[in-house]
């Protein structure tokens, strides 16, 4: 049932053309180097999925497997039902933009995005009008003629994702496409990456370093590391729910402290902890995940029924404009950062005050202690 | 002129005369030669005094009267010819391949490929006659292209790679992904950006051709002499000044070629 | 989410698939990396056929006598003919290497510290001499260096000398011409290593305390041993198998060891004179690449450690 409003929302159908991608197994080595280990993802039509890691950690050969420059040693790549791993890139129908975005300088923004309808056959009034719309999309109408130096970094990036999506691929992939962009441009892009997602539908797969980039734009994250998938989760449960050690280090400021294991009870300090999730029976050493923003400070003779509670003194208040964060040291010696708004009393408390750190039951996460590669190697 | 002050390079004002004194010397030493050919051809007298006595045409007369050096002037044109469009493309192809092929083979393929650079010429010559004499490709103009051609293709490989080294790999692929063969994105992409290697490459492979003289002394007689080894064999007997003048037309073209494979590359630094 | 159960169920099916796949993988792998190297073959095969197998042919000649495998063509080089061209051949390389140093040092050095509009003029002129032909070039110092040439004029209207000097057709007139045709090759490595070398070091000499000059000589010279040493190999290996220039600033008297070769044949038509000669050349200067080489990677492995 179609309805007015419907069609008045997009220019075109949110693609109903778009397709899952499905990687099974996928494994590349490198020489001794192994770039990617027996990867599965599953990846949902229409999806806005970012692959996010740190550098080696196999995000970008992955993305190269889709597109086709990098074939695997074994293992499965298919786009919808169909089997792609050995198909070359340019009959896979996807579309990509690279870290510096290789625009053509040979040719003007409007010869760029003909580029690839002229290798598809199109007509010439065709192509002139597709162009026409692409600009259109990106907001550069009348930027057709110019040639690619005279436009800005922002304004290149756009013609970039103009012309990975013009000739409407079924999939697109993004390689660090905003890593050359200063923050604040950055940030706009991100936006606008995401509404023309949003209104073109396409399965996008995005590979970034950048954490918050990935918490900003995506549906789901793939935490990669080693040449491995850690988890893959919706951007908030990544945060509230990390699996391992190293993706709480990873996403978000996070301090790590150990905490003792009794009888399947945990505590910190001696004092008994409420955790968000049950401990998992096989459970060893444990570590817990203290993010400044979720902690409060409160006066060490303040009582507290829902609340685990730390307590330590304070050592030191650093300003950083919008919020305060107070290190307070913990009796083990380790430093831990709270973060409260800009205004808060708790600034007037000198250093050296005994203080009670809060942790509300629903944010006081354990993940396994060791690092995540034995993790990721024990799941393997 | 100096970029860096005199303090910077500890260069006092001294020894910086010197050194552009000396500095102007060499270059003096490199280039007034040669171009001392250009008025000599203009002389009248036959013992090429200078300054000339008096000028006159008489010696380009004699070039262009002669139906000789006429027809090893066109013999060598077709040969410099030939071998700028066989070098270019094979050597172009070659370093492709050697450029984005992973093979541990390719290392052999390049050294092979620079061998005819280090190899004396007078080898290279002589194998090629031996060669060539069972297949009756001595003094034949495609026997004089194929041997020219080993010259120039290590100097296409090298220029060529530079162009392929500094072009940003990333535009093949996204003319790839956007729907291009290989072949395609060659052509389209790649090829339009490395130009200027490609063109220097052809003029270096015509430039040559054009001046080999080793090669063409064993293997290009009768009618197929070219206008090398025409000069060699009639510098070897007298000072004919009838060279003058054919130098003075080489040494122009060699400006013309020296000056557009200068004018085609962008202004970078 | 249905689809996404869908996706997982999927992934198991084609769990399964994965090993045939790797298989397969391989094959088109080695496919893409085999057609790339295919693209050099045309290349391989003009230069392996027309320029290498002959070569190699006529070194497996020299061996060749008219009954059977013998040495008599290298038995017949010791000889002091074949001996004073051998030194006559040494003396000329070393000679010319030495002056192109002598020479293109200042030059090189001259360009690597001006503007880049300056220093691209400079290259300019040092580039001239690779465009213009050899012979011409030769040609000219012929012009200039013969018995009513331009030198002897001068120096006689000058009062200098009274009888022409004999400048051409003899070593001198060969050494004058080589070092012109070779001191590109020797600048152009130099202006490259010198260009590398940051001003930064000699700042830092001096603010050490060195003097101008003996920054220049402590730092900097060292620094551009990279390009002294290209610069010299290139020339002295150029300038061993030179035939044009000595060939004709020579004049007869000043024989190279590829005169020698060339000789063989075009006036004796002794093949297996000639190969040897060839054999003993290419031995000799092979053997001085390869023996650089080593030496580079030897040296860089040692700056490395």
């Amino acid at each position: 049932m179609r309805t007015l409003s419907d069609s008045a929302v997009g220019e075109r159908p949110a693609a109903a053309a778009s397709l899952p991608v499905t990687v099974c197994k996928l494994t590349k080595r490198y020489g001794a180097f192994t770039a990617l280990k027996d990867v599965d993802l599953a990846i949902r039509s229409g999806e806005f999925l970012t692959l996010l890691g740190p550098s080696g950690s196999g995000k970008t050969t992955l993305l190269m497997v889709l597109a086709g420059f990098v074939r695997p040693d074994a293992g499965s790549v298919a786009f919808g039902e169909r089997e792609v791993v050995l198909l070359p890139p340019h009959k896979r129908d996807i579309g990509m933009v690279f870290q510096n975005y290789a625009l053509f300088p040979h040719m003007s923004v409007a010869g760029n995005l003909a580029y690839p309808l002229k290798l598809r056959g199109h007509g010439k009034q065709d192509i002139a009008d597709r162009v026409a719309q692409a600009l259109a999309l990106v907001q550069l109408e009348g930027y057709g003629e110019r040639s690619v130096d005279q436009l800005s970094g922002g304004q290149r990036q756009r013609v970039a994702l103009a012309r990975a999506v013009i000739f409407e691929p079924r999939i697109l992939l993004m390689d660090e496409p905003l890593s050359a962009l200063d923050k604040n441009l950055r940030e706009r892009m991100q936006l606008e990456i995401r509404r023309l997602h949003d209104r073109l539908g396409l399965t996008t797969v995005y590979v970034t370093h950048d954490q918050r980039e990935a918490l900003t734009m995506s549906d789901r994250i793939a935490v990669m590391n080693h040449g491995q998938i850690l988890q893959v989760d919706r951007p908030r449960d990544l945060y509230d729910r990390p699996s391992t050690r190293f993706i709480a280090e990873f996403i978000g400021e996070t301090h790590c402290i150990p905490i003792e294991i009794q009888n399947g009870e945990a505590s910190l300090f001696g004092r008994a902890l409420r955790l968000a999730t049950p401990l998992a029976t096989t459970a060893s050493a444990q570590a817990l995940v203290l993010r400044p923003e979720r902690l409060q400070l409160l006066s060490a003779d303040k009582p507290t029924h829902d609340l685990n509670t730390i307590d330590g003194t304070v050592r030191q208040h650093v300003f950083q404009g919008d919020s305060v964060v107070t290190f307070v040291s913990l009796p083990d010696g380790h430093d831990i950062a709270v973060r409260h708004p800009y205004g808060n009393d708790s600034e007037h408390l000198q250093p050296g005050t005994a203080v009670r750190v809060g942790i509300a039951p629903r944010d006081t996460i354990v993940v396994p202690a060791e690092n995540a590669t034995a993790t990721a190697s024990g799941r393997a | 002129m100096l970029q860096h002050p005199v303090s910077a390079t500890g260069i006092t004002r001294l020894h910086r005369l010197w050194l552009y004194a000396i500095a102007s010397a060499v270059i003096f030493f490199l280039i007034a030669p040669t171009l001392l050919v250009i008025p000599m051809s203009f002389s009248s007298s036959r013992f090429l005094e200078f300054p000339p006595p008096s000028w006159s045409l008489r010696w380009y007369h004699a070039y262009f009267e002669s139906v000789e050096w006429r027809d090893a002037t066109v013999v060598s044109f077709e040969a410099a010819i030939g071998t700028m469009i066989v070098s270019t493309i094979v050597g172009t192809m070659a370093a492709y391949g050697i450029n984005y092929s992973r093979f541990g083979a390719k290392r052999f393929v390049q050294i092979a490929l620079a061998l005819p650079m280090m190899i004396p010429v007078i080898l290279t010559a002589v194998g090629v006659f031996i060669f060539f004499a069972p297949l009756g490709l001595n003094n034949s103009l495609t026997g004089l292209i194929l041997a020219h051609s080993t010259l120039a293709i290590p100097l296409v490989l090298i220029s060529v790679t530079a162009g392929l080294k500094s072009f940003n790999a990333n535009q093949e692929m996204v003319a790839r992904s956007l729907g291009a063969s290989r072949i395609r994105a060659f052509m389209t992409v790649t090829l339009p950006q490395i130009r200027y290697s490609v063109i220097s490459a052809a003029l270096l492979a015509f430039i040559t051709s054009l001046d080999e003289v080793v090669i063409s002394l064993l293997i290009a007689g009768g009618d197929k002499a070219t206008l090398t080894r025409r000069m060699f064999l009639a510098l070897r007997d007298e000072i004919d000044p009838t060279i003058a003048a054919i130098s003075s037309m080489l040494i122009l073209l060699s400006i013309i070629l020296m000056a557009s494979s200068q004018l085609i590359r962008p202004n970078r630094t | 989410m249905s689809t996404a159960a869908a996706n997982d169920l999927s992934i198991a099916s084609r769990g399964e698939r994965h090993s045939l796949n790797a298989d397969a993988l391989k094959r088109s792998e080695r496919g893409e990396q085999v057609r790339l190297l295919a693209l050099t073959l045309p290349a391989l095969l003009l230069v392996g056929i027309v320029a290498l197998a002959p070569i190699g042919w006529l070194s497996g000649l020299s061996f060749v006598g008219p009954n059977g495998l013998t040495l008599v063509n290298y038995q017949r080089l010791i000889h002091p003919s074949y001996e004073l061209t051998l030194i006559t051949t040494f003396q000329l390389a070393f000679l010319v290497t030495a002056l192109c140093l002598i020479l293109g040092y200042p030059l090189a050095y001259l360009a690597s510290q001006m503007s880049s509009r300056g220093a691209s003029l400079v290259l300019l002129c040092v580039l001239f001499p690779f465009w213009t032909s050899l012979l011409v070039r030769t040609y000219a110092w012929l012009v200039i260096l013969q018995r009513r040439g331009l030198v002897n004029t001068w120096l006689r209207d000058l009062g200098v000398i009274d009888e022409p000097l004999r400048l051409v057709h003899n070593f001198t007139g060969t050494a004058i011409g080589m070092t012109h045709i070779m001191l590109p090759f020797m600048v152009l490595p130099l202006y490259a290593a010198m260009k590398n070398i940051s001003p930064d070091y000699m700042r830092a000499a001096s603010n050490l305390g060195a003097s101008p000059i003996r920054a220049f000589w402590n730092v900097f010279v060292p620094l551009s041993r990279p390009g002294i040493f290209a610069g010299l190999i290139i020339v002295f290996v150029l300038s061993l198998g030179f035939y044009v220039t000595p060939a004709l600033l020579g004049g007869g008297r000043v024989m190279m060891w590829s005169m020698q070769i060339e000789r063989s044949i075009a006036v004796y038509s002794d093949w297996g004179a000639a190969s040897a000669l060839g054999v003993v050349l290419l031995v000799i200067t092979m053997g001085i690449l390869w023996l650089v080489s080593r030496l580079a990677s030897i040296g860089s492995f040692m700056e490395r450690a």
